[in-house]
């Protein structure tokens, strides 16, 4: 019964999308404003109906209904709660059922939170959103129905890949989801803007929010993936360039470069073909990497099973999407009025750089993930891309964006003074280009590379605090840090933490490839070990049964000059549903480093194959991936990236945007002129004085852009 | 942007649906990898057989004259189960001679399975460490090479024999070398 | 057709997973250090085969531990580095190493981040070119009439 309402709540949510996709367009045809509000509805209802058809599933899941063939393929009564429910998703139609929830969510939020964009815009991007869901909901009805019985209906499941069953790979699919979906918003932004033929600063203001949101989910959902690599897989890996990996390393490339570009859209009111293609560009990755794994071309952990006919409907599917995005695009894009030009040093050249480097750098790992294919593809050929290829390129094209980096918060709009941010960075210069030196000094050869990431972390880490000090005069004044570091607007401090962090990363990364110490040895229960000063003792190796697998667990004591540390206990499992053999590290985070522990397998006579690792610095990744999205949230949540937010009274008193944007916000005039109050003749979007002002503050008299 | 950059995200986009669409053919497993060997001579080995006290089988065996299948299985593998059938319809109803490896098994459990489902193979060896599978490329059982009679191999089966595998590859590329 | 796939692959599937029970092989490190650090290094350029874009070094299937017990015997043999790779790859093709080749066919994978860094940079060039030559439209000229007459222009 359940699941025959999630059926024919997705069968109205179907026709209700379909609805919602073409009508607001006939209202914008005719002018009916009434009807054009009615793309809100929608949504909501869209929403509403996705809800009920994931909570039927979810339900089916809970109490293993396995007369729904999705539950009996996937679930097992003896799995924990967790992971029943992280089943939900953790197959091909659940997650397609998550997509289609969290994309008529972000709608749902459009409809509501975007109240102070122009109707007609916000109708636009609705029925984009619509017509997206429309395209999901398809899919699923035709090719992965979630709800088809199964009769009779067996006893017990299937299980899950017990490699699933734990609790970091449980949030890891979710926050991916919201990530990549969340980009469908700035696709729909983008597309609305080229149906209309128009792209403002006020355009760039309104896709930033959505877009960071979605940048913070990402951010968090690859560090995420990766962490329970590190725990789970091999032994510390946590990165391996597989196609699925970068499927979801390539959006996040595209978001970032998205970010940076529509500051440079809002701010000087330039680069707009770019940064729409940008915006299309980003939500197809997206695509692409549902495309990938569900399609059989490529074979990866992620993969789901393969099914050419489903995959040839996911390709129409992106075709569409995709090829009528970029169509529409290469129509259209004459229409944005074209950008002036910027001097070399301007903090808009620094932000080019960084989009030109960031988006070559996501275009490399596309060729790099798709070479295989497309090698087999011409000549039957198989070759393997792997990490080399990656780790070259990203050694090119992201030092060089990591040096700028440094740079471009302190570079000036229009004009900036590069020899005078030169000079304020100094000290950074200085002290990396030392750290590099006392790196490489006594094996130039084998440590250019670890110098060079070192050096270009720290390089990273002090132009960061440098420029935070500028700001707020630590270092001569520091007694009025905290009451100068609150007055700083809130992006600001949200973009010295983003970048912070992902010095923190590039650290942890150096230091913990360039070392790690690693032992594998034979050891006897009462063998000791010492590994990167720390001195691993195996006390004991013992059976052990969890609730679907059987195991070896050994238990280490870890000393440091005969002080205690810590104790470890990995596990060599064995799964009895589906048959499946894994291995669990004992794991110790301490600052300095991971100590790290692995038993394998029994070697006869009393000994164990073991491997005992001490990773330096490796939590600076989490860490450093944490302080990224932390200081995206902290972005969003200043007031100034949600249109409509009044500004406070004193900042309302400025009328003119000089040569200070990053403090001063745009007064609440544009804000005020996108509310209509009454349905007027909509021209375009915003009507705003923003672009007159922006451009030339000093005159008084308002030319035209 | 001028007249011709707007079309190149399109154009490359194309592109790449294009290759997708050639690479989704249903015959098509993106986890086979192709054997290298094929038109290359059958590695050289020397494996003892099930059989206590019997000569170890060498890549001698293999130039027979006439094509012979060598076909790499192991009791604890399902999948070979699965293909049992068609093994027995070639070497009895066919009369092709297969030649069968124990892969990374135990003799007993070995003797076993074919005990219980009966045994397609003129002659099976074993392969305990696994290294004559590494010496011909095989990544996991069962894989199924087939030998022309003068010890050249001319094509290697991935995965199970079963289904449409058996019609549409292994039996035309068996009369072919006939 | 689609059932056939399916099941082939749930059953290819299962018999990579069954191999937990194959007889295995430990992981002994070679006597001399150097000979260790030298297999090490090779590892973690060989491929595993069953495994997604890991090395042998970093997985723990039991082709990959065969791989990495045969790349120690060949170390401790004599052969170099390079030997032990094209042992390899006689055997499974290129396939197997990591790091692509570099020939004829990997020319554009592996000048691909110059050439797009080269089409990227025209293609935002491009972009933000004032396009001189695209005519005033007729909102346009009506829009500099009213301002050439001192106007506001909204």
């Amino acid at each position: 019964m359940i699941p025959e309402i999630g059926h024919f709540a997705l069968i109205v949510a179907l026709i209700v999308s379909l609805m919602g996709a073409i009508v607001p367009h006939m209202a914008i045809a005719r002018g009916d404003t009434r009807l054009m509000a009615m793309a809100g509805q929608f949504a909501y209802a869209q929403f509403l109906l996705a809800t009920v058809a994931f909570a039927a599933l979810t339900y089916a899941y809970v109490i293993s209904d396995f007369s729904v063939l999705n539950v009996a393929a996937n679930s097992h009564t003896a799995k924990p709660l967790l992971y029943k429910l992280s089943g939900v998703w953790g197959n091909h139609e659940g997650s397609l059922m998550l997509w289609i929830l969290i994309l008529s969510l972000f709608s749902a939020c459009v409809a509501y939170g975007g109240k102070n964009l122009p109707l007609r815009f916000r109708s636009r991007v609705l029925a984009v959103q619509s017509a997206l869901l429309v395209g999901f909901l398809l899919f699923v009805l035709l090719t992965s129905n979630p709800f088809e019985r199964l009769d009779p209906a067996p006893f017990e499941g299937n299980g899950l890949n017990p490699l699933l069953q734990d609790p970091g790979l449980a949030f890891h699919p979710p926050m991916l989801y919201i990530g990549y979906v969340g980009l469908s918003v700035a696709f729909s932004f983008a597309v609305a803007a080229l149906i209309e033929g128009e792209v403002t600063p006020l355009w760039a203001r309104w896709v930033r929010p959505w877009t960071l949101a979605a940048w913070v989910f990402l951010t968090a959902g690859i560090a995420l993936g990766s962490w329970w690599a590190y725990y789970e897989l091999g032994w510390g890996g946590w990165w391996f360039w597989d196609p699925v990996e970068n499927a979801s390393f390539m959006p996040w490339l595209a978001a970032t470069a998205l970010l940076h570009s529509s500051i440079v859209v809002e701010k000087r009111d330039a680069l707009k073909s770019w940064t729409i293609l940008l915006a299309i560009v980003a939500f197809s990755f997206s695509l692409l990497g549902t495309f990938l794994v569900r399609s059989g071309v490529l074979t990866s952990v992620h993969a789901f099973a393969v099914d050419p006919e489903r995959g040839v409907f996911i390709l129409a599917f992106l075709a569409i999407i995709i090829g009528g995005s970029l169509a529409l695009f290469a129509w259209r894009a004459p229409k944005l009025t074209p950008s002036g030009i910027f001097s070399l040093s301007s903090r808009e050249s620094a932000l080019v750089l960084n989009n030109i480097l960031l988006a070559t750098f996501a275009a490399v790992v596309l060729v790099g993930t798709l070479y295989p294919l497309v090698l087999e593809a011409i000549n039957g050929v198989q070759i393997t891309v792997g990490p080399p290829f990656f780790e070259f390129a990203a050694t090119i094209l992201m030092s060089p964006l990591i040096v700028a980096l440094g740079f471009g918060p302190l570079l000036a709009w229009k004009r900036g003074n590069i020899s005078r941010a030169a000079q304020i960075l100094l000290p950074a210069v200085i002290i990396s280009l030392f750290v590099f030196w006392i790196t490489i000094w006594h094996d130039a050869a084998g440590m250019i590379m670890t110098g060079v990431g070192i050096g270009l972390g720290s390089w990273l880490m002090l132009s960061v605090m440098l420029e935070i000090n500028k700001k707020t005069n630590f270092w001569i004044h520091p007694r009025g840090f905290w009451r100068r570091a609150k007055k700083l607007p809130r992006a600001t401090w949200g973009m010295s933490l983003a970048h912070a962090g992902l010095g923190i990363i590039l650290l942890a990364i150096t230091v913990s490839e360039a070392w790690t110490e690693e032992t594998l040895r034979l050891m006897k229960v009462g063998d000791s070990e010492l590994v990167g000063g720390y001195n691993f003792t195996l006390e004991e190796v013992a059976p052990v049964a969890g609730p679907n697998y059987t195991a070896v667990r050994a238990h280490f004591l870890v000393e440091h000059n005969g002080n205690f540390i810590a104790r470890l206990a990995p596990e060599d499992r064995v799964y009895s549903d589906p048959p499946m053999n894994t291995t669990e590290a004992g794991i110790y985070p301490l600052i300095r480093g991971d100590l790290y522990a692995v038993i394998g397998e029994y070697a006869g006579s009393n000994a164990w194959s073991v491997r005992l690792y001490f990773k330096p610095l490796i939590s600076g990744l989490w860490l450093g991936a944490g302080l990224m999205a932390l200081g995206g949230l902290i972005s969003l949540s200043d007031r100034r990236q949600r249109i409509g937010a009044p500004a406070s009274k004193k900042r309302l008193a400025f009328v003119s945007i000089a040569a200070k944007p990053a403090k001063v916000p745009k007064p609440a005039a544009p804000a005020k002129a996108i509310k209509p109050k009454k349905p007027t003749k909509p021209t375009k979007m915003a009507k705003a004085a923003t672009p007159k002002k922006r451009t030339k503050p000093k005159k008084s008299v308002k030319t035209g852009a | 942007m001028n007249s011709f950059m707007r079309f190149v995200p399109l154009l490359i986009v194309s592109s790449i649906f294009i290759v997708f669409l050639l690479m989704m053919g249903g015959e098509r497993n993106p986890k086979e990898i192709k054997s290298v060997l094929i038109g290359k001579p059958v590695p050289a080995f020397s494996l003892p057989t099930l059989q206590e006290g019997e000569a170890p089988l060498t890549e001698a065996a293999l130039k027979t004259g006439k094509p012979i299948l060598v076909n790499f299985f192991a009791s604890w593998c399902a999948p070979c189960r699965a293909e049992h059938d068609n093994l027995m319809y070639l070497a009895h109803e066919k009369g092709i001679s297969i030649i069968g490896i124990a892969y990374k098994d135990t003799p007993e459990k070995s003797a076993a399975f074919l005990a219980e489902l009966g045994t397609p193979f003129t002659n099976v060896a074993q392969d305990q460490e696994g290294r004559a599978g590494i010496d011909w490329g095989i990544t996991g059982v069962p894989e199924t090479f087939l030998v022309s009679g003068d010890g050249i191999i001319r094509y290697r089966h991935w995965g199970p024999i079963v289904g449409d595998g058996l019609e549409k590859r292994l039996l035309p590329k068996l009369e072919e070398i006939q | 057709m689609r059932v056939v796939i399916i099941a082939f692959s749930l059953l290819v599937a299962s018999a990579f997973s069954g191999a937990s029970f194959a007889v295995a092989v430990d992981d002994k490190p070679l006597v001399d250090p150097a000979q260790e650090a030298a297999a090490r290094a090779l590892m973690k350029e060989i491929r595993c085969l069953v495994c997604q874009n890991q090395s042998i070094e970093d997985s723990n299937a039991d082709l990959a531990k065969d791989l990495r017990h045969l790349v120690r015997e060949r170390v401790s043999a004599g052969d170099t580095a390079a030997e032990v790779r094209a042992f390899l790859v006689a055997r499974y093709g290129d396939w197997v190493l990591l790091e692509p080749p570099f020939n004829q066919m990997t020319l554009f994978l592996w000048g691909s981040p110059f050439l797009i860094l080269l089409l990227v940079v025209v293609g935002v060039y491009s972009a933000g070119k004032k396009s001189t030559s695209e005519p005033l439209s007729r909102t346009e000229k009506a829009r500099i009439k009213k301002l050439l007459k001192g106007g506001d222009v909204t």
